[in-house]
């Protein structure tokens, strides 16, 4: 794991492109409630303008690492610095630099997906909201349904105004909490379209997942959280290279609901 | 940080006040609970009632109306609730705003659609007969006292909203508050009550709160009912604010 570091962040240096060092460093991060240790010492780095997963089963510790780098939470002990501002000491920094999609998609309901837009536009004092939010719909496909109430949208349209609303101001940083926890099949790649489009613009991204497809989709780097502890960290390549080497055997695929389900609805791809 | 309060609050406040204008049935059940108590006093129990002098409408409405604050604010811990559940609470704390500005748009947006119930209230009284001569300084007063209380009972609200663990138990709170004018002046004078109810009725803040308000509308000398009154919603105020403010920053940090 040490290594895995110190070649990302000697690669990083070498490619001088990082303005400023990497966009998430965190290291030690321990957090316990009560008895229950959910973090037991976390190290990982993200580098600027890079999708990096964390993957991780239920009860890990995905959510309170999320929690605790987008200032909502405090560490026992450990530091973590995003954008180069330490998350403790500099939490108003931080949240300048963030932007934060959690685990259930956090719209108001009873707005429009307009108005939504427009209220985190306003919060974040910003000028001509208005402009912004019609901006926002177009890229999300939202502007139809941008009239109506949000209660009435699907999963995967909740889902995308919840993005589209992370990105209002640009942050640098934007954390995404298992982004298609419960969602169906094509709304999913609809979300995967959406953050790549982000990070095609520079953004740095950190998700959560518990779907393992999800990561390889996504992620430029992986890392493995289990039981408080990053187990395994790199890119998808590097995490292969773990596994036992690869044997050839030959076995008849059926097909998979999931391919059932492409081919009579036709593929989104 | 604190730059940014005001305008936050103005724009978290315009949000809230939408849930309200949304769901207008919100300020509209808030005000039938009391008009119908205010009905059934006036028009089946208050002939047998004996209450001194004026009408039984005028010496009940100024408990009717801290029954429509109480069952109001109710309202407030369940919007904050539901704002915690959804997650929308943390977006807004993750966000460079004044994050105090999230309470205060919820306690600003109870007072608003507070003020619309009772003035409904205060319509069907005069349709049942009410009527005051009280001069601007006294409805000034009376306003006061009002604004205080529910400024009071919705940082009450407030602490509800944020320490509730059920939708159910958020707005199950305000059930002893609606109680409270019962056992106090609002609807019979304390003087036929047996010794310790007696005692408590005259001396809960109801009571005076009740008697500043009736003395104002009666245009009766006021006392010192008037100045216990605005101690007893100002340390309610208080104390409640200071509660909620420590619940908030432990749900907060």
């Amino acid at each position: 794991m040490l290594t895995f570091m110190s070649i990302s962040s000697a690669i990083n240096q070498a490619q001088g492109s990082v303005t400023q060092g990497p966009a998430i460093q965190v290291q030690g991060l321990e957090k316990s409630y009560q008895e229950l240790r959910v973090l037991r010492g976390v190290d990982f780095e993200v580098a600027r303008g890079s999708i990096f997963a964390l993957l991780g089963s239920n009860g890990a510790g995905k959510t309170t690492v999320v929690k605790i780098l987008s200032t909502l939470l405090k560490a026992d002990t450990g530091t973590a610095r995003v954008n180069g501002f330490d998350v403790a000491a500099q939490a108003a920094d931080v949240r300048e630099s963030i932007s934060l999609t959690g685990q259930f998609a956090a719209v108001d309901e009873i707005l429009t997906g307009r108005e939504n837009l427009v209220l985190v536009a306003r919060l974040r004092h910003l000028e001509d909201p208005g402009v912004i939010a019609d901006d926002l719909l177009q890229r999300f496909s939202l502007t139809e349904a941008g009239a109506r109430r949000a209660a009435t949208y699907s999963g995967g349209m909740r889902r995308r105004l919840d993005i589209a609303m992370s990105l209002i101001g640009n942050p640098p940083v934007i954390f995404l909490d298992e982004p298609t926890a419960g969602l169906d099949p094509e709304a999913r790649i609809e979300v995967w379209h959406a953050v790549k489009e982000l990070v095609a613009g520079g953004t740095t991204v950190l998700l959560t997942t518990q779907y393992l497809d999800e990561a390889e989709q996504l992620a430029d780097r992986i890392a493995i959280l289990h039981q408080g502890r990053i187990i395994v960290h790199g890119t998808l390549a590097e995490l292969k290279q773990l596994l036992p080497p690869a044997e050839v055997t030959y076995v008849e695929k059926q097909p998979s609901l999931e391919d059932v389900f492409f081919a009579v609805v036709g593929d989104p791809k | 940080m604190a730059t940014y309060f005001f305008g936050d609050t103005a724009v978290l406040t315009g949000r809230t006040l939408r849930h309200v204008t949304r769901s207008p049935d919100t300020v509209i059940t808030t005000a039938i609970m009391p008009v119908a108590l205010l009905l059934l006093f006036v028009y089946v129990l208050g002939g047998a009632i004996r209450h001194g002098s004026g009408t039984y409408v005028s010496y009940l409405l100024p408990g009717i109306l801290l029954i429509t604050i109480a069952s109001g604010i109710s309202y407030t811990a369940f919007r904050l609730f539901t704002d915690m559940q959804s997650g929308i609470l943390e977006r807004f704390q993750s966000m460079p705003i004044a994050r105090s500005g999230v309470l205060w748009a919820h306690v600003l947006t109870s007072l608003a659609a507070n003020v619309i119930s009772l003035v409904l209230v205060v319509g069907v009284a005069l349709l049942a007969g009410f009527r005051s001569g009280a001069g601007l300084l006294a409805w000034l007063a009376i306003a006061a006292l009002l604004v205080l209380f529910t400024l009071a009972l919705t940082w009450l609200a407030v602490i509800a909203g944020l320490n509730a663990k059920s939708v159910d138990g958020a707005s199950a709170f305000s059930y002893p508050l609606i109680f409270l004018p019962f056992i106090s002046s609002a609807f019979v004078p304390t003087g036929t009550m047996p010794g310790p109810v007696r005692v408590f009725a005259e001396y809960q803040p109801v009571t005076s709160i009740v008697n500043a308000i009736r003395d104002l509308l009666a245009q009766q000398p006021v006392g010192s009912n008037l100045w216990i009154a605005f101690a007893w919603c100002a340390g309610i105020l208080v104390v409640a604010y200071l509660l909620a403010s420590i619940s908030y920053r432990r749900r907060i940090s």
